[in-house]
């Protein structure tokens, strides 16, 4: 008895000092078989469980293309759905592999909370909703009003500066979770709700009389949302960096889910050649073989595809790509050379 | 004798084995922690709690803006959740007292009420009661411009309930002097009639004398120094009322859940309390013709409390670790407040390792209240 004490004593032991020793999160996830995703926990557009409980929308698809590229099935993802509060220590305490979940990236965040973000997928700005026969026309009308807003969030915080800002008194009623704070909004507890215009229009779609709620025009804030790894594992940060960099500079070369294989095979183009496999060996450069970018697109599409197929015109959302065009048609949209 | 001098020795170095083992465990999760934090470049300490915090609390009870401080807003959080606990533990108890004697009651549909209630309570979770409040305060309630208006001053609306608040001028003072001048005589008066009664055998309705002195002298004095107190009533302003005292429906919803639920359970102790009472013992005050108010009063509860107070010990440190659900409902408590702090800082191990301090020390000392209650009601006995 008394020796199998010592025994578990001394495995736990070597557990402890085992961990230490952290592997990549690469061969992590190729060991695993599959990635882990933090997503948000239902907003319609970015993160959705759909009638057959497949998770659907932008954050999810990123994630998708990011599985597929590194192992070669856009299905092999497990998705867990985070609180605000939660992404970030999420991935810095090694629970998911990645958090892709309208996180705003931030200089705090990058440098002192244990993240590293990859690069931006999509540009929002906070603003307002209020129900329409408030008669509110503008957010500096809302002096003494009642703001339901979620906890932990960048949301909070432009609130209080933008509030102090403008010399404005606004009672913040915080809840932890995004449902429970839109639907305090709903139920009349407060004059206005704030978060993402995206989320906005996402969150409007939800209720019964979309049409008797407005969205302010003022834009408080400048919100990059990005994906985000831990910090200090490379390499990983590289492979999700560089595959979303891929699905913006496929949109930009015209490369499609439909037209991926033929365009590797006859594209004369060499940054189509280079970016598809065709020639060059860029996989390798983030410890990938070289089909990585066509198993991406062909699991997801390209950038655009991904945009219509979760905010465009056919969906209730609609929001237009304002921002998010390609730069060539005067958004920010600006993939980094593959090469 | 030898074999067991071997064995005590093996034994001693076991537990040598054993204690040094946990504290290279420790030692290990601490080092492997540090290391871990470091490597992903994540702060540690407490240092954050003197920057600015930037995030807005309502329902704060002392003056508070987003250019305070982290340190201030968890206290801020942290005061709140003992005001929940604080008023939370006494309605409980009245409220579980009341329904504890109602479920041993003679009459039958009070004791099935009663039942009913505590079956219910007691058998769902606590969140979705919060929820159910929450929801139930939220849309039963107009919004602002339809308030209900119960008395003059009083306001109820979706934004919460509105009471006028009181605005003392200097010459109040002597009202409250009065008021302790009145409680002193009602002592004496009380004390008194109970040696006179001894002596002579005379009941005084000491109780009814001391209630109106302790009513009447700070009456009177009000008067006599024409009214030194005003009321500040809720006006409406804008989106919402201003002034008065405003308790808000999360704060209210919170505190009905937790009140409702944990008395409940208290109910269920002050009913085997009452219970463990031998019957014997009503029978012979019944045949003293003792009333029935007296016989609960002066038999039963006395001993009773024996038996409830351990259990009731329990449920208010539960209510108090319940109240942390306050998160769900928008309620700014300690661990709303601190999760806050948590998803704008991301320094968890620090904010988790507050909350448990935080909680323990507010547990421990319900617990040595109680003991000390409970010592008093052993020494009751016979």
């Amino acid at each position: 008895m008394k020796l199998k004490g010592i025994f578990i004593i001394l495995i736990l032991g070597l557990i402890l000092v085992g961990t230490q020793a952290v592997a990549t999160t690469l061969e992590d996830v190729k060991a695993k078989g599959f990635l882990t995703c933090g997503i948000s926990e239902g907003v319609p557009g970015f993160s959705i469980p759909d009638s057959s409980g497949r998770w659907v929308g932008f954050d999810v698809d990123m994630a998708r293309a990011v599985a597929a590229a590194v192992l070669g099935d856009g299905d092999k993802v497990k998705f867990v759905p985070l609180a605000s509060k939660q992404k970030v220590v999420a991935v810095s305490s090694g629970q998911v592999d990645l958090t892709s979940r309208t996180t705003t990236w931030t200089m705090k965040r990058d440098a002192k909370q244990g993240v590293d973000f990859t690069t931006i997928v999509f540009y929002d700005g906070q603003g307002f909703m209020v129900s329409k026969k408030s008669g509110i026309k503008s957010a500096k009308q809302l002096n003494g009003a009642t703001v339901c807003v979620t906890a932990g969030t960048t949301t909070e915080l432009n609130l209080a500066d933008f509030s102090r800002a403008n010399d404005l008194k606004m009672e913040a009623v915080v809840f932890d979770g995004k449902k429970e704070a839109f639907g305090a909004y709903i139920s009349g507890r407060c004059d206005c709700f704030t978060t993402d215009l995206s989320q906005l229009a996402s969150l409007r779609t939800t209720v019964a009389d979309p049409n008797n709620h407005i969205i302010l025009p003022e834009v408080i804030s400048k919100e990059p949302l990005a994906p985000l790894v831990r910090h200090g594992d490379n390499q990983w940060k590289d492979i999700v960096t560089w595959v979303i960099i891929g699905l913006i500079e496929a949109e930009e070369n015209g490369i499609t889910s439909a037209n991926v294989m033929s365009m590797k095979k006859n594209s004369k183009n060499p940054v189509v050649q280079r970016m598809l496999g065709a020639s060059g060996n860029v996989g390798s450069f983030i410890g990938l073989d070289n089909d990585w970018l066509v198993r991406a697109i062909k699991a997801v599409g390209n950038y655009g595809e991904i945009y219509d197929r979760n905010f465009g015109p056919k969906t209730k959302l609609n929001i237009p790509r304002g921002l998010n065009k390609q730069w060539k048609k005067g958004g920010l949209l600006y993939a980094l050379p593959i090469r | 004798m030898r074999m067991e001098k071997g064995g005590r020795l093996i034994g001693l170095v076991m537990q040598t084995v054993v204690v040094g083992g946990i504290i290279y465990l420790g030692y290990l999760l601490f080092h492997n922690t540090q290391a871990n934090l470091e490597a992903r470049n994540i702060a540690s300490g407490f240092g954050f709690f003197s920057v600015e915090a930037g995030f807005p609390i309502s329902n704060a009870l002392l003056p508070y803006s987003p250019a305070d401080t982290y340190g201030y807003a968890f206290f801020i959080g942290t005061l709140n959740t003992l005001y929940v606990a604080f008023f939370g533990i006494i309605a409980t108890t009245f409220i579980g007292i009341f329904i504890g004697v109602a479920r041993v009651s003679t009459n039958w549909l009070i004791a099935k009420l009663a039942e009913i209630y505590v079956e219910t309570l007691r058998n769902i979770p606590l969140l979705l009661i919060l929820f159910f409040t929450y929801g139930v305060v939220l849309a039963g309630l107009p919004g602002p411009r339809s308030s209900l208006n119960p008395f003059s001053g009083f306001f109820i609306n979706n934004r919460g309930l509105y009471l006028p608040k009181p605005l003392f001028q200097n010459d109040f003072v002597f009202v409250l002097l009065a008021l302790v001048f009145g409680l002193i005589i009602a002592f004496v008066v009380s004390r008194w009639s109970v040696i006179y009664r001894d002596k002579t055998g005379i009941v005084i309705p000491s109780g009814w004398i001391g209630l109106g002195v302790i009513i009447g002298l700070p009456a009177v004095t009000y008067f006599a120094m024409s009214s030194p107190l005003s009321w500040e009533i809720a006006v409406l302003k804008g989106f919402n009322f201003q002034g008065g005292i405003v308790f808000r429906p999360e704060f209210s919803a919170l505190m009905i859940g937790l009140v409702l639920y944990t008395a409940a359970f208290i109910g269920e102790n002050v009913r085997s309390g009452i219970q463990s009472v031998d019957v014997g013992q009503l029978d012979a005050a019944k045949s003293f013709g003792v009333s029935k108010g007296t016989i609960m009063r002066r038999v039963v509860l006395p001993q009773a409390f024996r038996v409830i107070i351990p259990a009731t010990t329990n449920d208010y440190t539960s209510l108090v670790k319940n109240s942390s659900l306050a998160v769900a409902i928008g309620y700014p408590d300690m661990v709303s407040v601190g999760g806050t702090i948590i998803g704008q800082n991301d320094q968890a191990i620090e904010i988790i390792g507050l909350w448990m301090a935080v909680y323990l020390a507010i547990n421990l000392i319900i617990s040595a209240i109680m003991n000390w209650v409970n010592s008093k009601a052993q020494l009751v006995e016979r």
